[in-house]
């Protein structure tokens, strides 16, 4: 069978601690912390970071198919795979959306495969990822975290898929109606064992008799649950003989249709020649699929591991930080002023950050112009993608944004690219005193605004979170 | 080319005081502004041949209309004119280069700017936005990005910054219609609080509302008006216009301006001026910021490359200093209501030229120099006006 060849994780920079939330609301508080997106991050943004993560280094054009697997799309009625194709600038691809439930990303992986098994693909990209809504002042708003992830299926990917299995089960619980502003949950008790473990249980133990893999040979479990202790338990109901312990709970949360993919990309971090590992999601059933590590997974491993990316954080130092972000606070700003028609023409600049080279005198310039910016040449223009890496050239921090005044500046940073172009950028995820000329920055994909009723999406330069580039 | 050369005369100038006029729109503010010009000249509106009016904010501009329905002047030829912050110095070119066509006697150039009907805090937003994806930057954070490569590579400070406000609002103390009358000293300036850094509030010139105006005809028609011994000749103008995009451009440095370079040889090649340090009696620049002041200095070839700190600390520019800069106070303390700077500062160096200046009179000056800017060093309009 097919296998994953390469695997990338993202974790947004910011993290509450979940005694912060409870002193917020004055209730008890679960241990740990959680990830918390920035205002202008979303589920396709990470999804973005995550397929670059994955993808980086690596040439990109066996990629026939971009699935993307999230309950929280920004749009209900626009294609959140399609956008991350335009950034891979993988015009050709098939894309979907997989969404509706928490087991949206394993549901993508098994199409993967059948693709990938009916030859209609050579490799397929499943993105992940999840920024779940909940109920201010409620145990699940501590215990969610955002984060996404994004796996490469190949005919010869060196995790290879094994056995799967899937069961199908209507239960309500948890879910969301589109009129809900926030997750709604089931009673705990029964969800927890007839809609949760019942069908995790199941498909494990149906994917690891269709692998010819005993239970106990199992090296590491990695699913989406409720909670941790529902994850070990029901681990040791399949028969696994090692302790399921889930990396993610105490640092960055249930990362919803993501946690699994994320989990996974964790393990096969860590993962050695001969391994078995077991990766489980569930929602309205269960999918589980079972892989065994080959002699190639360390030549697989380009992108940064997950743990760096648990590690690289900066704390909210308070709860309104995070109701600032989640924008749960009612505003009457107006809109930015923007154009659906304008965004479509500078497409090319947007998502695949492409930029020109004249080729009369060779300056790598940015936007695209017909006429050379240095040597006014007219139509010697090449297309060519900029770096998403550069040093800053100059830069402000400017207390004066759109005619408002601000008590934190934003800066404002002109970088030259790697390789050439010279753009202005926003900068984020930074404390203001740092930013230097000459500091390294890289790319970050990012919600800018809503102007014109439709997510403006761009880059924003941030110090490197990782000694990897992405590309 | 015959250019403009001793062939245009100022025959009277006007202005309102800049400062925040809550109580009057920007029509009341051009109509003040006109009706002194024409008092200064000793003509009546009806002798306008044609307007050129500088006004930069599309929300509040409506064409040669601007101009015509305040002035009541219905059926007169009249062009609104936009070019970033040096709207109001390009609108005096227009006019100069419509009289030395020969195609009218006596024009009026003017400039108004209500800013603060869109609130004090900042230029109105305008480019902002406008993209769906590009940041713009402020007004204060485009030239901070100047002063930051300034610091970086010749060393400059915050101190540096401070005298150009110290020194330009000395001089604005004295200034009747200046926005802000009160000197400051080196810790209010190092002091203020940061607006976009390293530049802080009084290294930012001030939001206010304004208009001015000039009449201009020619040397003939002059000997004929109030000010037939003492009328002001042309000597010269520049206009460049630079990229409004510079932080897009690989090779821009941030140590100045090309635009002002370019205006000032324009207009130094047609006044025939060779040493500005010598022969430039005052100069009017835009100091918009105070790093721009020192740019300036340097742009317009009054110190060489990297010596703009050491012009201002060594008090070259002051106002009994060899070469007095912003003897008014400058935009620093006029504030910059923006189509109305540019003729203001026509209006600053013909008075002084004629000895009659509001506020700091320099001593016997001969050439007088006005650089408006605009942009992010988009646009650079460069004016030389002499005695007869």
């Amino acid at each position: 069978m097919a296998g994953i060849a390469a695997w990338g994780a993202y974790l947004p920079t910011f993290r509450l601690d979940r005694k912060t939330m409870g002193r917020a609301w004055d209730t008890p508080s679960l241990p740990g912390e959680r990830s918390v997106s920035a205002g202008d991050e979303d589920s396709l943004t990470m999804g973005v970071e995550a397929a670059l993560a994955c993808l980086a280094g690596r040439d990109r054009s066996d990629v026939d198919a971009v699935f993307f697997a999230t309950t929280t799309s920004p749009y209900a009625e626009k294609q959140g795979a399609a956008t991350i194709a335009a950034v891979l600038d993988l015009p050709n691809a098939l894309t979907s959306d997989v969404t509706g439930s928490l087991r949206a990303a394993t549901t993508a992986l098994r199409s993967a495969l059948d693709a990938i098994a009916a030859g209609t693909a050579r490799a397929v990209l499943v993105v992940a990822a999840d920024a779940r809504p909940a109920e201010p002042a409620t145990a699940t708003e501590q215990l969610l975290g955002d984060g996404a992830a994004a796996v490469l299926i190949t005919a010869d990917g060196p995790a290879e898929i094994i056995g799967v299995a899937g069961v199908t089960e209507d239960f309500t619980g948890p879910w969301r109606r589109t009129v809900d502003h926030y997750v709604r949950s089931f009673e705990p008790k029964l969800e927890t064992e007839y809609g949760y473990a019942r069908a995790v249980i199941a498909a494990a133990k149906e994917a690891l008799s269709r692998a010819g893999i005993a239970a106990e040979q199992v090296t590491k479990f990695v699913a989406y649950a409720p909670d941790p202790r529902t994850l070990a338990t029901t681990a040791k109901r399949i028969g696994v003989a090692e302790v399921a312990r889930d990396p993610l709970f105490s640092t960055v949360g249930n990362l919803g249709a993501a946690h699994t993919l994320v989990a996974l990309a964790a393990a096969l971090d860590g993962a050695a020649a001969g391994d078995h590992i077991i990766a489980v999601a569930q929602g309205d059933g269960a999918d589980a699929l079972v892989l065994r590590i080959g002699a190639g997974i360390d030549a697989a491993r380009s992108g940064v591991p997950v743990a760096d990316l648990i590690a690289s954080k900066q704390m909210l130092p308070s709860y309104e930080g995070f109701l600032r972000f989640r924008r749960l606070l009612p505003s009457d700003a107006s809109d930015p002023r923007s154009s659906t028609v304008q965004y479509w023409r500078d497409r090319r600049q947007a998502l695949p950050f492409e930029g020109v080279r004249c080729t009369a005198c060779g300056i790598v310039q940015f936007p695209a112009n017909r006429a050379c910016v240095e040597c006014a040449a007219l139509d010697k223009m090449e297309p060519i993608k900029l770096a998403h890496r550069g040093r800053i050239f100059t830069f402000t921090l400017d207390h004066l944004v759109g005619g408002e005044y601000l008590e934190t500046p934003v800066p404002r940073v002109v970088v030259d690219m790697d390789g050439g172009g010279r753009v202005f950028f926003d900068m984020t995820d930074v404390n203001p005193d740092e930013v230097r000329i000459g500091n390294e920055i890289e790319l970050t994909f990012r919600r800018i605004h809503d102007g014109a009723g439709f997510h403006n999406y761009y880059w924003k330069a941030r110090p490197p979170r990782t000694a990897t580039v992405p590309a | 080319m015959p250019g403009i050369k001793d062939r245009i005369a100022v025959a009277g100038v006007g202005a309102t005081r800049f400062t925040e006029h809550w109580e009057k729109d920007q029509e009341d503010l051009l109509v003040e502004a006109v009706d002194e010009a024409c008092r200064d000249a000793g003509i009546e509106r009806s002798d306008i041949q044609a307007i050129w009016a500088g006004v930069y904010y599309h929300t509040t501009g409506m064409g040669g209309a601007a101009a015509v329905d305040p002035l009541r002047m219905y059926g007169v030829p009249a062009t609104r004119v936009e070019n970033f912050c040096a709207s109001g110095m390009d609108a005096f070119r227009n006019a100069c280069f419509a009289v030395a066509a020969g195609v009218y006697d006596i024009v009026l150039a003017c400039g108004v700017e209500k800013i603060t009907d869109s609130g004090s805090r900042g230029l109105p937003n305008v480019r902002e936005g406008l993209h769906p994806f590009l940041p713009a930057p402020s007004a204060p954070a485009m030239f901070a990005m100047a002063a930051t490569r300034a610091f970086e590579v010749h060393g400059w400070n915050k101190e540096d910054l401070a005298r150009v406000a110290v020194k330009n609002h000395a001089n604005g103390e004295k200034h009747p219609k200046a926005h802000f009358r009160r000197a400051i000293t080196m810790d209010d300036a190092m002091n203020a609080p940061i607006i976009a850094y390293p530049l802080g509030r009084f290294d930012s010139c001030a939001v206010s509302d304004g208009a001015s105006a000039v009449i201009v005809t020619t040397p003939a028609v002059a000997k004929t008006l109030t000010h037939k011994d003492d009328y002001v000749l042309a000597k010269a103008n520049g206009l460049s216009v630079y990229t409004a995009n510079p932080m897009y451009k690989p090779s821009f440095d941030y140590l100045g301006f090309p635009a002002t370079q370019a205006a000032a040889k324009m207009a130094y090649e047609e006044a025939g001026v060779t040493d500005p340090f010598e022969q430039i009696s005052l100069a009017e620049v835009h100091d918009c910021f105070t790093i721009t002041e020192l740019l300036n200095y340097e742009d317009l070839g009054f110190c060489k490359k990297g010596e703009g700190a050491n012009f201002v600390r060594d008090g070259l520019a002051n106002a009994d200093g060899p070469l007095p800069v912003n003897p008014s106070g400058g935009l620093k303390s006029f504030g910059h209501p923006i189509g109305a700077t540019g003729c203001r500062m026509i209006g600053e160096v013909t008075r002084q030229l004629q000895g009659r200046a509001e506020g700091v009179q320099v001593r016997d000056p001969e050439l007088g120099l006005a650089h408006n800017l605009g942009g992010p060093g988009a646009v650079c309009s460069v004016t030389i006006l002499g005695r007869q």
